[in-house]
């Protein structure tokens, strides 16, 4: 475990709760009225004039939101942009990335960037586990994001924040125009603490802009700009529940596992991803509370056309909601007004009194990697390679009832193994992990065990589970690394948790 | 040699744990193999070794072998390389995979069959989680499901994967081809421990005998311990068989089908071919084929068989398959064969007997006993005469039943007193 990371001391793990930080909250610099025009129009020519009016410097951190998912088009223009001033060593932290943002690999190349503090999927991810990015990678959940933000671990210097509809004094929203995302939620924290604010929009309306994702108090500038993204690719036209047999099978037995072990009720609060099997899970979930005549006290989202329909139709109170991954999200945030936009600053941060996924009562999550000891991983596989972000995966983990719902091996390679990869989850925060083969129950919940008893589930234990694998999949070797480390894994709260090394060439 | 370069197997964007293979026999330099592998550092290392082991089993010293693999088992890739092997040398060797204790299991004449599903022979991706889905019987596909250009690779997968894969239960079947290449094909499956066979297009009760005949030439000429690792008694483990009538001269001879060896256990109609065969367009009202099915059903209860309907092929119209299924089942059909696991279910519950007729039938049963028991002629219900057939045909609800597991054998020595009639 290292001591410093990027110049930045840091402090180990120490266990689930046991660390409390000290000190006060960090704030940005005191702006002031005088600075900013009296009729309250902040917009500017173009982002480079932003840019270069926030003071664009070496070694800046630029933070921008994933609310545009694969049709961002202006995360990589930034770093365009900085490229061709010149600048170098900027710390990118972006609350996602995704395949459309693989061009950064130039500007990593190039020197524009020195180091990702975000997710790293696909080629990106390939890219820092061959040790080619300057820096270190910091790896964190999106509640970890805001801690970062919050204790100031991360100074946010210029923040770069797309909108799809804002007015000129940089008040903006996530719903509107043609580049609709349904919320902005993840941009709040960089909009109150970073000392620059940027707002760019396609779609510049009228004073005021409401309601005030972003306040305009916050803002510096504002750009337009004739995209902010690709619609298509921003929010699905539509998801689909998994149409895969064997993923199927998965939800069916979650379902039938909730149901079972009397986890599911009514009044239920839960929350479930929005991967096929995931929706798949939901779909099934709607139809137990129909039928039992039963309501959930509200859903946390990302949202989709699933929760939508749960809403709609009385088996949903309220859903409270950090991203909207469809066109029926978007509409329902606009038109619904029990559909409410919660960011993840309130839903998540484990440095704030309290927090949404302590009062969860079901969550259903996923994992690449899980362990005899019901440790977690999700950011690399078992080849040893950054593959995805955490996400909310980590927040996630402190709902009452946490539930894995994997297959057992993806395409030969097997899901439980001896000990993780990376380490992004500890075992006693995951109680039950359900395969297309078997369930296997943490030790640690004798509660539930009992509840399941004569069910008729096949409840089988982790290592049965793992064992059935290795017979079919064979006993996998494990990836060689060399010493350097390349990306550090962050707790909830800022305590580094695992660190993951370069790939042996 | 036959030709120079052999290849086996399927690559590509959509294509998942199988692998493509491509063999080049050389005079030196040793076997090289390049591959190029999703899961090259989980299984690399022994996917080479796995590749080396094979060559040499089949005396090749001298190789160079390229292999794109996406998550391939073991198995597949083993029946890959043979395939790529055997399109180079001759040779009667055969590369067998262990076979796994799971799966030396028989089954019996009379074993439900509402549910057998289709697995195309030479798609390993979709066989792997088959036996999940408990489906009555799984079908390895040579036939339809696998190009012409593919058949000898899918062979020797099907093989490999009698042995290796566990399908938990299921009746283990294969649809061979049709004349003297389904007759080859049975001695890739015979000796792995196959259920029953599914003869398609069958229109003679000929080529019944003559599969029959084949098959006892390959049991009695096994070397059984050797293939099996098992003390396995092959003439004791009974192969059934299951002719399919997709004809019009098929429907004509479905008695004389049904009759012509005495381990056909069913017989099941492929409405596709036969509304083809007519001539005419398959209509999911199904009139143009009612002759067919309710032929098809006749021969097959007067021979002592189960008749089973032919696949429903729209996978995303649950609820006509449903209407179908209840239709099917009135006709007197006891199966329905499926091309995707999500029509399982509603086929299964389909064909089982449902809770409404099983407390009918006990009713009835329990008449009849007591009016045995009296001594009395004629069993009544409420004011209601009940016929002897009627009598038989909810015993038969009853013995189905049970032996499902809805209700205990003894169901009857378990009604209260105040409940008999």
């Amino acid at each position: 475990m290292p001591l410093e990371i990027n110049g930045q001391t840091v402090i180990p793990f120490k266990g689930v709760g046991k660390h409390r930080p000290e000190g006060r909250k960090y704030s940005p610099p005191i702006p002031t009225c005088s600075d900013f025009p009296d009729d309250g129009n902040k917009v500017v020519g173009s982002l480079e004039e932003a840019l270069r009016k926030c003071g664009i410097r070496d070694g800046m951190t630029i933070s921008t939101h994933h609310h545009l998912r694969d049709g961002d088009l202006v995360s990589n223009k930034i770093f365009e942009i900085a490229s061709g001033m010149g600048v170098k060593d900027l710390v990118w932290f972006p609350s996602a990335s995704f395949p459309c943002n693989d061009p950064i690999i130039k500007y990593l190349d190039d020197g524009t960037i020195n180091r990702i503090e975000g997710s790293m999927n696909g080629p990106l991810g390939r890219y820092v586990s061959d040790g080619k990015m300057k820096g270190t990678a910091v790896l964190r959940s999106h509640g970890g994001r805001v801690q970062a933000i919050q204790d100031g671990e991360v100074k946010i210097d210029i923040a770069v924040l797309a909108a799809p509809t804002a007015d000129s004094f940089g008040n903006a929203k996530g719903t509107g125009g043609k580049s609709a995302c349904g919320v902005i939620g993840y941009a709040k924290a960089d909009s109150m603490y970073a000392t620059k604010v940027i707002v760019v929009t396609d779609n510049l309306i009228d004073l005021p802009c409401f309601p005030m994702e972003i306040e305009g108090n916050y803002v510096d500038y504002v750009v337009v700009v004739d995209k902010i993204g690709i619609p298509e690719k921003i929010v699905s036209g539509t998801t689909q529940i998994t149409k895969s047999p064997d993923r199927l099978l998965i939800a069916d037995l979650t379902a039938k596992f909730i149901e079972k072990s009397g986890i599911l009720k009514d009044g239920v609060t839960m929350q479930a991803g929005a991967g096929g099997t995931s929706l798949a899970i939901a779909v099934f979930v709607h139809d137990i509370l129909k039928k039992k005549g039963w309501k959930s006290k509200l859903g946390f989202g990302g949202s989709t056309k699933y929760m939508v329909k749960m809403l709609e139709e009385g088996q949903m109170g309220f859903i409270l909601d950090a991203q909207a991954f469809d066109l029926d999200a978007v509409k329902s945030i606009e038109d619904n007004p029990n559909h409410i936009p919660y960011p993840v600053f309130n839903a998540y941060n484990y440095h704030s009194k309290g927090n949404l996924t302590s009062m969860m009562d079901i969550m259903i999550l996923g994992a690449t990697e899980v362990d005899l000891n019901f440790n977690g991983n999700v950011v690399t596989h078992s080849d040893g390679y950054l593959l995805h972000g955490i996400g909310g995966w980590q927040n996630c983990l402190h709902a009452r009832n946490v539930i894995l719902s994997i297959p057992l091996f993806r395409d030969r390679i097997p899901v439980i193994v001896d000990e993780v990869t990376t380490l992004c989850g500890p075992g006693e925060l995951i109680d039950v992990i359900i395969t297309e083969r078997g369930i296997a129950i943490n030790p640690l919940r004798q509660d539930l065990i009992d509840s399941v008893k004569g069910s008729g589930l096949p409840i089988k234990t982790l290592k049965e589970l793992k064992d059935e694998a290795e017979k079919i999949c064979g006993k996998p070797q494990k990836p060689h690394f060399d010493e350097e480390i390349v990306a550090v894994i962050k707790w909830v709260d800022g305590t580094v948790i695992d660190v993951v090394r370069k790939i042996k060439s | 040699m036959k030709k120079s370069i052999a290849i086996a197997g399927n690559s590509g964007s959509k294509v998942r744990s199988d692998c493509e293979i491509t063999l080049e026999l050389k005079n030196e330099g040793g076997i090289i193999i390049d591959l190029n592998s999703k899961v090259i550092v989980l299984y690399g290392e022994s996917i080479k070794e796995l590749t080396v082991e094979i060559l040499q089993f089949f005396g090749i010293k001298n190789a160079v072998v390229k292999i794109t693999d996406t998550g391939a088992l073991p198995f597949v890739i083993a029946a890959r390389l043979e395939c790529a092997v055997k399109q180079l040398i001759d040779t009667d060797l055969e590369y067998l995979p262990e076979f796994i204790s799971e799966n030396g299991y028989s089954t019996t004449r009379d074993r439900f069959r509402f549910s057998r599903l289709y697995l195309p022979g030479n798609t390993p991706g979709l066989m792997i989680n088959a036996g999940l889905h408990s489906a009555d019987g799984i079908i390895l596909d040579l036939e339809d499901s696998v190009a012409p250009e593919k058949k000898d690779e899918a062979r020797i997968l099907v093989r490999n994967a009698l042995r290796q894969i566990n399908f938990l239960g299921a009746e283990r079947m294969v649809r061979i081809n049709q004349g003297e290449k389904g007759l080859e094909d049975l001695h890739f499956i015979i000796p792995h421990n196959v259920n029953l066979i599914l003869i398609p297009k069958c229109e003679s009760a000929d080529y019944i005998k003559r599969v029959d005949q084949e098959i006892s030439k390959i049991k009695s000429s096994l070397n059984l311990s050797l293939n099996l690792n098992l003390n396995l008694n092959l003439n004791l483990n009974l192969i059934f068989l299951m002719p399919i009538i997709e004809s019009a001269l098929g429907v004509e001879n479905a008695f004389d089908i049904a009759r012509a060896s005495e381990n056909v256990v069913g017989m099941a109609i492929g409405l596709e071919d036969y509304t083809a065969d007519l001539g005419v367009q398959r209509t999911s009202e199904g009139k143009e084929s009612l002759y067919a099915r309710t032929r098809l059903v006749n021969a097959s209860k007067a021979a002592g068989v189960q008749p089973i309907d032919s696949v429903f092929s729209d996978v995303a119209d649950m609820e006509t398959l449903k209407q179908n299924v209840l239709i099917s089942k009135a006709l007197g059909f006891e199966g329905m064969g499926c091309i995707h696991p999500r029509q399982i279910p509603i086929i299964r519950q389909g064909f089982a007997p449902d809770e409404a007729e099983i407390e009918k039938s006990k009713k009835i049963v329990l008449a009849f006993t007591e009016a045995k028991s009296k001594g009395l002629g004629v069993v009544a219900l409420g004011s209601k005469m009940i016929d002897p057939p009627v009598v038989a045909r909810a015993q038969k609800t009853i013995d189905l039943a049970v032996r499902m597991g809805f209700i205990s054998s003894n169901w009857i020595d378990n009604i209260p007193t105040e409940g008999k009639l």
